[in-house]
């Protein structure tokens, strides 16, 4: 860990709202590409199986 | 070829699809190891001590802030013109990252902001510009979920994208226009005397490289998730009893 010095506080604050966002972000497209991706096979699926 | 091929949600989805594995490998590298660089690496600055580190966050969210809603603005453009709806769907995978990027970019300003200037916010040209951009942001992904006709959707969200384009190129050059805020001019220049020290210059680079991949990986995915759920619910359609 480098010495931060006195603005310690500042510089890990911003580094630690910045990877709250982004990996929060990440995780929230993920979770919505997963789930539009089940739904559309789910839906698909029940089309085959009643024949349109 | 043409690029209007991928217009076509089949040829997209195809194409997205064997992007995807490399662009999400290419953008985690990049970001892993610029912000190791910057935060590791670099040596504190003679004025501003350790918070240059911020920097490493700074500059490229910011600059991925304004960029991403000029390319909302483009691809709004082209929904306007020719009617492609994956262009519309990717303006609106766009957005989320957008306004993301955009709070990063504030966040961390104004967390620099203090012990550099006395203060978390001023109502300064390029910070009030940018804070504008938030809110269109905002009212441009409020708009979509609010109108449940989906070509209506892009209609109204795609003429918001334009009027809001006049903030993004604002906060990007309100610093030339007004000579009188606190934030200083841009940290990156293709002249040589302008732009940052070395020492800082190539990690922000390395930074900048990888936030823009990961805006390419993020927005792939999201625009197949949107391809998706517009599909599913076509297909509801024609499963519903007539």
């Amino acid at each position: 860990m480098p010495d931060l010095g006195k603005y310690a506080a500042d510089v890990l604050s911003a580094y630690g709202v910045a990877a709250v966002l982004l990996i929060g972000l990440v995780l929230v497209s993920l979770r919505q590409g997963n789930q539009a991706k089940r739904e559309l096979e789910a839906q698909e699926a029940r089309l085959r199986k009643n024949g349109k | 070829m043409s690029l209007w091929e991928y217009a076509n949600p089949v040829k997209f989805m195809a194409l997205s699809g064997r992007i995807l594995p490399a662009a999400t490998v290419l953008s985690a590298a990049c970001l892993f190891i610029g912000l190791f660089w910057g935060f590791f690496l670099t040596p504190d600055d003679y004025k501003q001590g350790s918070t240059v580190k911020i920097i490493f966050l700074h500059v490229p969210s910011a600059l991925m802030a304004i960029n991403i809603w000029l390319m909302m603005l483009v691809t709004s453009l082209v929904w306007l013109v020719r009617r492609h709806h994956v262009s519309a769907l990717a303006a609106r995978a766009a957005a989320p990252i957008g306004i993301t990027m955009t709070l990063i970019a504030l966040f961390t300003g104004a967390i620099w902001g203090k012990p550099m200037w006395g203060t978390y916010w001023a109502w300064d040209p390029r910070l009030t510009s940018f804070m504008i951009l938030f809110v269109f942001y905002l009212g441009y992904i409020a708009l979509w979920q609010a109108i449940e006709e989906a070509d209506t959707a892009a209609d109204l969200t795609s003429i918001l994208c334009m009027v809001g384009s006049v903030f993004a190129l604002l906060s990007r050059y309100a610093v030339n226009f007004w000579n009188q805020g606190l934030h200083q001019g841009a940290s990156l220049s293709v002249d040589q005397e302008t732009h940052v020290d070395n020492a800082f210059y190539l990690p922000l680079v390395v930074c900048i490289a990888g936030f823009v991949l990961l805006f390419v990986t993020l927005v792939l995915l999201r625009t197949r998730t949107h391809i998706r759920q517009r599909r599913a619910q076509a297909l509801m359609v024609r499963e519903a009893p007539h």
